[in-house]
């Protein structure tokens, strides 16, 4: 069969990819700079033709309870916002969370804290990756650096999400959303007619009711359940790690970098290796589960490691982490929206080596 | 004149009451001579007469109706605070031939639910809100409601509400039957057995509203609180009528145009 290649901006392909990978509905809020996303759905109707549910809901707040809702149905459901949306959204991905129901939860990442600013950032780090809202629990979260990617990761993030009856978040930014790339659609599938068993559906005579909550006034038994959340985080890290490396084999300096920031490195690397640095660059693809045993074995390899990031530092600190005294780990970054060139990143590769 | 024994008694011809089928055997938690369990019992009488059990889906609150669904036999749902409506929203519309049901306190459905209560509302989702009005937060033990009567007296508004710092009661029967979404309006009480007929008629109504997708359909109860009213069960339906009654009226306040 012929490839379909499109010329789309990130948020499109999230949207297109969306509607082909069958998702039963999308609940949201406008918000720059992914207001595209609901945009394109609306445009698109799919009601009409997959039977999509598009539904622009009052919040931020409601859009995400509205996917509690159809999730628990086990409906693949999601939802999309940019950082101050993701903000408001904490409260319903917790209950997602502890109410165990997969689900997407796409973030176009912008520059904070507060209203900050429209453009891209990585300061959401610790917010997706180490819970967000109250409670001990994760999300799964997909970090991608190409258009390509944002269309990719919407399938692999509900595969996910339904294996382990957990959300799953894709952490992109404000330049992978807006930037245009070419991308490979993929043939669109059906949307899933047999839902799992554990969903409210209305209840046969031939099961018992089923109740979706993440309420437990036992202590002891939820402390059993919160064990149950820790296995599964572990079993996740255990199996669903992602990355992927360029130019390590030989490195005496590890980049580590994801989304936006690891295209840049990506380019430092080969500026860096003109002039004889031997650096190389990892780049998580999912930053949970961290590749942390990869870099941990990296650590023994090299002189230091830069988490390169578009925040004040909050990647690193899993890298310090990972590395576990090993090797030196430093950070680099900039913040507000502003993106280093590959240029300065190399510069800064300079300053960490002479231990400026 | 023989003894009459219960055995006597309990006979078919002489049963003119039983628990409805959709009723668990769980012992409930309210306090005695609460509201609430009378409007369950009342809800899932009606899903067993019109044949929804395995229909249904309910969304329960956050609140004194908390565990609902270890009473009513249905598939339940359970949201966060004030958020059942946008819960209910996605199971219509991911399930259009399910019943579905919202069943809401008044600190959930008129504080900090007010905005996912007025825009399903808005929207006209076809599902039915069930909004039990006792004037006080129950389960968190007396704290003022929106709802509260001004001069009421609750453990955040000790020397009672006063209008011009806390606000007045806030109608919300009245506020949806504003917009157009809403088919159905109607206030009924459960303190006594016409009333309680009233409200299974009222449920009745909007099961049959929502197969018609006439839009959404509000029920309120407005109900007492023993406990935190520091009232006996009679005296809070006594006090319920002489003071909540006047300020919520019962009866229709929207009925759809077809009525």
């Amino acid at each position: 069969m012929e490839k379909e290649l499109k010329l789309m901006k990130g948020n499109e392909a999230i949207a297109e990819a969306a509607i082909r990978a069958g998702v039963d509905g999308y609940f949201g809020y406008p918000i720059t700079p992914q207001s595209e996303i609901i945009e394109y759905l609306m445009e698109a109707n799919p009601e009409k033709t997959t039977g999509m549910v598009v539904l622009q809901a009052e919040s931020e707040v409601a859009a995400i309870n509205m996917v509690y809702g159809g999730a628990a149905c086990g409906k693949k459901v999601m939802t999309s916002s940019s950082s101050p949306g993701i903000s408001l959204k904490q409260e319903g991905i917790t209950y997602i969370a502890g109410a165990e129901l997969p689900c997407l939860i796409v973030n176009v990442v912008r520059g904070g804290p507060g209203l900050g600013t429209i453009q891209p950032a990585q300061s959401d780090y610790f917010q997706a990756v180490k819970g967000g809202g109250h409670g001990d629990y994760h999300l799964i979260v997909l970090a991608p650096s190409s258009v390509q990617e944002m269309a990719d990761f919407v399938e692999l993030a509900f595969d996910l999400a339904f294996k382990y009856r957990n959300p799953a978040m894709i952490l992109s930014d404000g330049a992978i959303g807006q930037m245009m790339e070419k991308v490979e659609l993929k043939p669109a599938k059906k949307r899933n007619e047999v839902l799992p068993e554990w969903a409210t559906t209305g209840k046969p005579e031939t099961r018992k009711r089923n109740i979706i909550t993440s309420l437990d006034l036992d202590p002891e038994a939820q402390e059993r359940f919160n064990l149950k959340l820790v296995a599964k985080y572990r079993e996740i890290q255990e199996k669903e790690v992602r990355f992927e490396e360029f130019d390590t084999k030989d490195a005496e300096y590890i980049f580590v970098a994801y989304g936006t920031s690891a295209r840049i490195c990506q380019k430092a690397v080969q500026l860096a290796r003109k002039e004889g640095i031997k650096v190389g660059l990892l780049r998580p693809i999912t930053l949970f589960p961290f590749p942390k045993k990869r870099l941990n074995e990296l650590a023994s390899q090299v002189k230091g490691m830069l988490a390169v990031e578009l925040s004040a530092g909050q990647m690193v600190e899993d890298v310090m982490l990972s590395a576990n005294g090993k090797t030196r780990v430093e950070h680099y970054g900039r913040m507000g929206g502003m993106i280093f060139t590959p240029e300065e990143v190399v510069e800064n590769l300079k300053k960490f080596i002479k231990g400026e | 004149m023989a003894e009459i024994t219960q055995k006597d008694i309990i006979k078919p011809e002489n049963l003119v009451y039983r628990k409805s089928k959709v009723m668990t055997d769980n012992v409930m938690h309210y306090c005695p001579g609460c509201g609430h369990s009378t409007a369950h019992r009342t809800l899932a009488e009606v899903i067993e007469e019109e044949g929804l059990q395995s229909k249904t889906v309910g969304v329960t609150p956050v609140g004194c109706s908390v565990l609902m669904y270890n009473y009513i036999d249905v598939d339940f749902q359970e949201a966060a605070h004030g958020r059942a409506p946008a819960l209910a929203t996605a199971i219509k519309r991911l399930l259009p031939d399910r019943f579905v049901f919202t069943y809401q306190g008044d600190g959930d459905l008129a504080a900090i639910g007010t905005a996912e209560t007025i825009h399903t509302c808005n929207r006209g989702e076809n599902i039915l809100i069930l909004f039990v009005n006792n004037g006080i937060y129950g389960m968190t033990g007396g704290q003022m409601a929106p709802t509260t009567l001004v001069g009421m007296k609750s453990s955040t508004s000790p020397f009672g509400r006063d209008a011009k710092t806390m606000g007045s009661p806030i109608k919300m029967a009245d506020i949806v039957a504003l917009l157009p979404g809403t088919c159905y309006v109607t206030r009924q009480s459960v303190n006594t057995a016409a009333g309680v007929r009233k409200l299974k008629r009222a449920i009745k109504k909007a099961v049959d509203y929502q197969k018609k997708e006439l839009g959404t359909c509000f029920i309120e109860v407005v109900s007492n609180c023993p406990s935190n009213w520091k009232m006996t069960p009679v005296e809070s339906n006594k006090w319920m009528e002489e003071h909540m009654f006047p300020m919520y009226p019962l009866g229709d306040i929207k009925v759809p145009a077809e009525e």
